[in-house]
């Protein structure tokens, strides 16, 4: 990186918000605990111990243990695996399918872009939850009685990430929506410029001025606002899990765990406590960084 | 005026139709039905005649027109798993209490959020602007499905101060308003403190001080009318959101609101119910908005509509 380069400053305004940085460093921490969660973790996710049922926090388990005797710390650990893949990809998924939608609509023009964006608009009235909610019964219903291949290959996939791929794709494909309105808009007002009136003047084709000029140009607004997006993925995985319709059990996830301790809070509190901090916890720490980063990288939205 | 609010109230029947049209046919893509359950099968002689009954037999484009029919008429149609009430029934009974819930959680964003964006932006960098902030991205961020246990936790479990669950006197309230409530405050304690920020360097206010009037009277005055024009256009929506959102800590405080059965008809293709809150979600979102452009003319007469 160079010095005095705007990536360099960006990184120094970074760096100089101590809540950003501490975000940052908690989400590293995640990463690391995510990539390594089968070394860390002190016990399998789902090794029932039924003796031990509704343990509270004692020697052989720092966080206690659930209804089946599952040791809570390992199972919060491997969820952290869930909340990031889903937080993440989710994110690239809506990016993906916003910066083209929003791309195409915004550089052809005309009817083809007033058909797009209608879509859009119409997305953006259509109460979101119950769309996720519509879909993933979709999914799962499907699954049950289908026999087109393309849709068991991908149950098979979805068996194997715990339930992980279909949740991935109902946040993909209800939150594209903001991203698509945000590249339009930059789509367009890029396609005024003068270097892409020059580029065009020496005759370089539409698709050689897209991917040259103008997608490069609307990559980094549109990566931060994807990224705000990421705690609001997170979230809706753990709500998805809560109300029964994300990961299939025994996949731990936050969201179902602390939909398990809820029901006996008054006696067993640890079990629904230590997973809604850890959910706490990251959605602070990623909300933290995300707004350092818009405001370290002084993005106009 | 008139024209522009004929025009708006036009422009919701299509949104609402396809509202309608999308549910509709999302819900009947789902294959299987409301009577193959997989736990306990229905004898198919029974479920046969209860797809008679219910006209689920008839070609999807009679049972959606004649939906639409019906609830032209005020008729939402009767639930299927629910056996004996209708979609109407169940909407009387826990709307309310849904509704009251909204209401009180959107009283504690107003109460905590507004003084707390005014004291933000009076004392703009200040440690107290930085608490207050803090709070702020703290409230925006941690959903209520982690805050519901926390302060379960705090105050039923540890202290004993408050109850933690069922719907009875206003000390059962309390929790799950400011469960609800909090998230949305730390949104108004934000736009209220950018807000007054920016009209507190305009030349009006300069005025008004080299008028001679006291500060609190500028700051109420003057400054704030102003700068709640932003806040009140995310209040509409935010209630919108707040009644339709309850459902998590519906859940967690077990109140008996309407969250549950939007969620549980889903998953039971219980299809008049899926389509009754669906349809009335829609209209307290439309609603809402509509009343926000309303506000809008109120709070600073240069807003006319045509």
């Amino acid at each position: 990186m160079k010095r005095g380069s705007l990536a360099a400053d960006a990184w120094r305004r970074l760096l100089r918000n101590k809540m950003a940085v501490a975000g940052g460093v908690f989400v590293i921490f995640l990463v690391i605990i995510a990539i390594f969660a089968p070394y860390i973790a002190p016990y399998p996710f789902d090794e029932a111990d039924f003796r031990n049922a509704y343990q509270p926090p004692c020697r052989g388990h720092p966080l206690g243990t659930d209804s089946l005797g599952r040791d809570l710390l390992s199972r919060l650990i491997w969820g952290t695996r869930v909340s990031l893949a889903v937080g993440f990809i989710g994110a690239i998924t809506s990016f993906v399918i916003g910066v083209l939608w929003g791309t195409i609509a915004g550089f052809c023009g005309g009817l083809i872009d007033n058909l797009m964006m209608r879509v859009v608009d119409f997305l953006y009235a259509f109460p979101t939850m119950l769309f996720v909610i519509l879909l993933m019964v979709v999914f799962k219903v499907n699954v049950a009685t289908t026999h087109n291949p393309v849709i068991l290959a991908m149950s098979a996939l979805d068996d194997k990430l715990g339930g992980m791929l279909f949740v991935m794709i109902g946040i993909g494909a209800v939150s594209w929506v903001g991203i698509a309105r945000l590249s339009r808009g930059l789509a367009l007002s890029l396609a005024e410029e003068e270097y892409v009136e020059a580029a065009r003047a020496i005759g370089n084709s539409s698709l050689r001025i897209v991917t040259k000029h103008i997608l490069p140009n609307l990559m980094g607004p549109c990566v931060v606002y994807v990224s705000l997006g990421i705690p609001g993925y997170i979230s809706t995985e753990a709500f998805l899990s809560f109300i029964g319709l994300g990961v299939t059990p025994p996949t731990p996830s936050w969201g179902a765990m602390i939909s398990e301790g809820y029901q006996v809070m008054l006696v067993y509190p640890h079990m629904a406590l230590f997973p809604a901090i850890a959910l706490g916890l990251t959605m602070l720490a990623f909300n933290f960084l995300g707004d350092g980063l818009r405001d370290a990288l002084d993005v106009q939205m | 005026m008139l024209s522009y609010f004929v025009r708006r109230v036009l422009y919701t029947i299509p949104l609402l139709f396809v509202l309608a049209v999308v549910t509709f046919l999302l819900m009947h893509a789902v294959p299987g039905g409301p009577f193959s359950g997989e736990e306990k099968p229905l004898p198919p002689v029974v479920v046969e005649r209860l797809m008679k009954y219910y006209h689920l037999d008839e070609p999807l484009w009679k049972q959606f027109t004649d939906y639409l029919w019906n609830v032209l008429h005020g008729n939402l149609g009767p639930s299927y798993m629910q056996y004996g009430r209708t979609v109407n029934e169940i909407i009387k009974d826990h709307l309310p209490v849904s509704a009251q819930l909204g209401v009180l959680a959107l009283l504690v964003a107003i109460v905590i959020g507004i003084p707390m964006g005014i004291i933000a932006a009076l004392r703009q960098n200040t440690f107290i602007d930085y608490m207050c902030m803090s709070f702020a991205v703290a409230g925006v961020s941690i959903p209520a499905m982690a805050l519901g246990p926390l302060l379960i936790y705090i105050f039923g479990v540890k202290l004993h101060w408050l109850p933690v669950a069922r719907w009875e006197s206003w000390r059962h309230m309390i929790l799950p308003a400011c469960t609800l409530g909090i998230g949305h405050s730390a949104i108004i304690a934000r736009l209220t403190r950018a807000s007054l920020l920016q009209i507190l360097r305009k030349d009006f206010i300069r005025t008004a001080w080299a008028k001679g009037l006291s500060g609190s009277r500028v700051i109420l005055v003057h400054a704030l009318r102003n700068a709640l024009i932003p806040v009140v256009t995310v209040l509409g929506p935010m209630f919108a959101a707040l009644v339709t959102g309850t459902l998590v800590v519906e859940q967690i405080f077990s109140i008996p609101g309407l969250g549950r059965f939007f969620v549980y008809s889903i998953t039971d293709r219980d299809y008049p119910v899926i389509m009754g809150v669906t349809l009335l979600y829609g209209v307290i979102i439309v609603a809402m908005n509509f009343v926000v452009d309303l506000t809008y003319a109120f709070l600073d007469p240069r807003i006319t509509y045509d």
